[in-house]
């Protein structure tokens, strides 16, 4: 009887029928996908996306020069070099950053003693030449810059958790 | 100079091939605007049985998209492999290419609407279906490649074996006709949806549906172009318009395989109901629509099913599709025989 019964269905493509019939279900249900450059997902505070120097609201750097950041970073993609100011601070002179060598860990974050380096939740900086992925400090100074308000509220949104 | 006009065109050999041109122009180029869309229709069925869009960014939904794909291989440079054999290389592409559009002149679009309305069209199609194996072997052998080489081995051996059943489908139909004529096939169907041979012959018409999947190498027989074990089977080594033209042809081969069951079992160009409001729509737009279902079958059935294991494939064709239809022949003939059915010619 069961040999019987499972002809029967095979005989009837009962299988292939259902199966078609979810696939066909399935065609109606709404899209899931994100349209992309129109729409972009969520971001956790904690996303670690481009880089970028941040500033004391005074506008003076925060970076003391510690190179903390370049001893940890394990793919030594950060270079600094440092010198006394006029006033006798101590500052960088020269802060770059191989972004194709970056494997955006976050240890340079979590080293940082002054939250001066930081990755911001900026990931759309493509380029067309390599030349432009090797970032100066004027260019990292300017992504804090120009993000500092989401890496502040990014950092608030975290700080309890640290 | 109506008349001479017409005298051209009939009598004088050079009117007589302009005619013969324009004709054919007709129907292969609504063909490769139809072969373009399908591309598309078919990306858009996958997507949205998976939960995705699609292509949706060139032009509005994204209708343009076919195009910038084929200019896309037009502009791409064609590669030759130096180990390939040249020649054949670039021949096999135009075989597979060719023999999908030949297949076109025996096609009935309407009442009279035929380029070339012969009394052996079911033999001509199966002819002309068993030539292009030989693009896709002749490709395989060209490349020199074992990739292809074993595509094409796969490729000849499923279209051999599942021209077997189809060639039974086709007998049962021409049993019920009494003819070979493809025209003759569709008037022989007259009247209301269920006369058509779908019904009747319903085991044929699935076993007819599945073997020209199998026919046109689409999931789930698509084994001759399995990425995971051949790259992409017999035209792994092709690109540009090469490979386009494959690409044509496997698309040209499936919409002719449509039309061809739309003939044999969906009535043509008849309209479903055989009533006022339905038969005022012009017989070509039913035979359109039936074609589009039939493809939309074919995406659907792409998005469904996995692919078969090539001993599972060489198992259906061989002990279930043959005996089966076989056995539907022999029902057939003999209820037309005992039943009083036999078409009077």
């Amino acid at each position: 009887m069961a040999s019987l019964d499972r002809t029967a269905r095979s005989f009837l493509l009962s299988e292939l029928v259902g199966g078609f019939l979810l696939t066909l279900k399935y065609m109606f249900k709404p899209k899931v996908t994100v349209n992309y450059p129109y729409e972009k997902g969520p971001l956790s505070p904690r996303f670690r996306g481009e880089h970028a120097l941040r500033r004391y609201p005074n506008g003076e750097e925060r970076c003391i020069a510690c190179k903390l950041c370049e001893a940890i970073c394990p793919a030594q993609a950060i270079t600094i070099e440092a010198e006394p100011r006029d006033d006798g601070s101590r500052r960088t002179t020269r802060y770059d950053i191989d972004m194709t060598k970056c494997i955006y860990c976050g240890f340079c974050q979590e080293a940082c003693p002054v939250d001066a380096i930081v990755e911001g939740p900026n990931f759309e900086f493509s380029t067309e030449t390599r030349e432009e992925l090797m970032y100066n400090k004027d260019k990292l100074l300017a992504n804090g810059d120009r993000w500092e308000p989401m890496l502040a509220a990014n950092l608030h949104a975290d700080a309890p958790y640290r | 100079m109506t008349a001479d006009l017409i005298h051209f065109f009939t009598t004088n050999w050079l009117g007589q091939a302009i005619v013969i041109l324009a004709q054919c122009l007709a129907v292969t180029i609504p063909l490769l605007v139809a072969v373009a869309y399908m591309t598309y229709v078919d990306r858009k069925v996958w997507a949205s049985i998976q939960l995705r869009r699609g292509p949706n960014v060139v032009g509005p939904f994204g209708l343009l998209q076919p195009m910038a794909d084929g200019l896309k291989l037009l502009l791409k440079e064609t590669i030759v492999p130096s180990s390939a054999n040249g020649v054949l290389f670039i021949i096999a592409p135009m075989i597979a290419f060719m023999t999908a559009l030949v297949a076109w002149a025996v096609v009935p679009f309407d009442d009279g609407w035929v380029i070339a309305d012969i009394n052996v069209g079911i033999l001509y199609l199966f002819a002309i279906s068993s030539l292009g194996v030989y693009g896709i072997i002749i490709a395989g052998w060209a490349s020199n490649s074992k990739y292809a080489f074993l595509g094409a081995l796969r490729s000849a051996a499923q279209m051999v074996s599942y021209e077997v059943s189809i060639g039974f489908v086709l007998i049962t139909v021409l049993l019920c006709v009494g003819s070979l004529n493809l025209s003759k096939v569709v008037l022989a169907q007259s009247g209301w949806f269920f006369n058509w041979f779908w019904l009747p012959l319903l085991p044929m018409f699935v076993i007819f549906f599945v073997s020209a999947l199998a026919e046109t190498n689409r999931t789930p027989f698509d084994l001759p172009m399995s990425e995971a074990e051949l790259v992409a089977g017999f035209h792994t080594e092709y690109s540009a318009m090469t490979f386009g033209l494959f690409f044509l042809g496997e698309y040209a081969n499936m919409i002719l395989l449509s039309a061809l069951g739309a003939v044999l079992f969906l009535g043509g160009w008849m309209s479903p109901i055989p009533y006022a409001p339905f038969t005022w729509v012009p017989g070509i737009v039913w035979f359109a629509f039936k074609i589009a279902f039939l493809l939309f079958i074919f995406s659907w059935t792409k998005g469904t099913l996995p692919r078969y294991r090539y001993d599972q494939l060489m198992r259906l064709g061989w002990k279930v599709f043959l005996p089966v239809s076989l056995g539907w022949v022999v029902i057939t003939a003999a209820v037309l025989q005992f039943g009083g059915w036999v078409p009077k010619l």
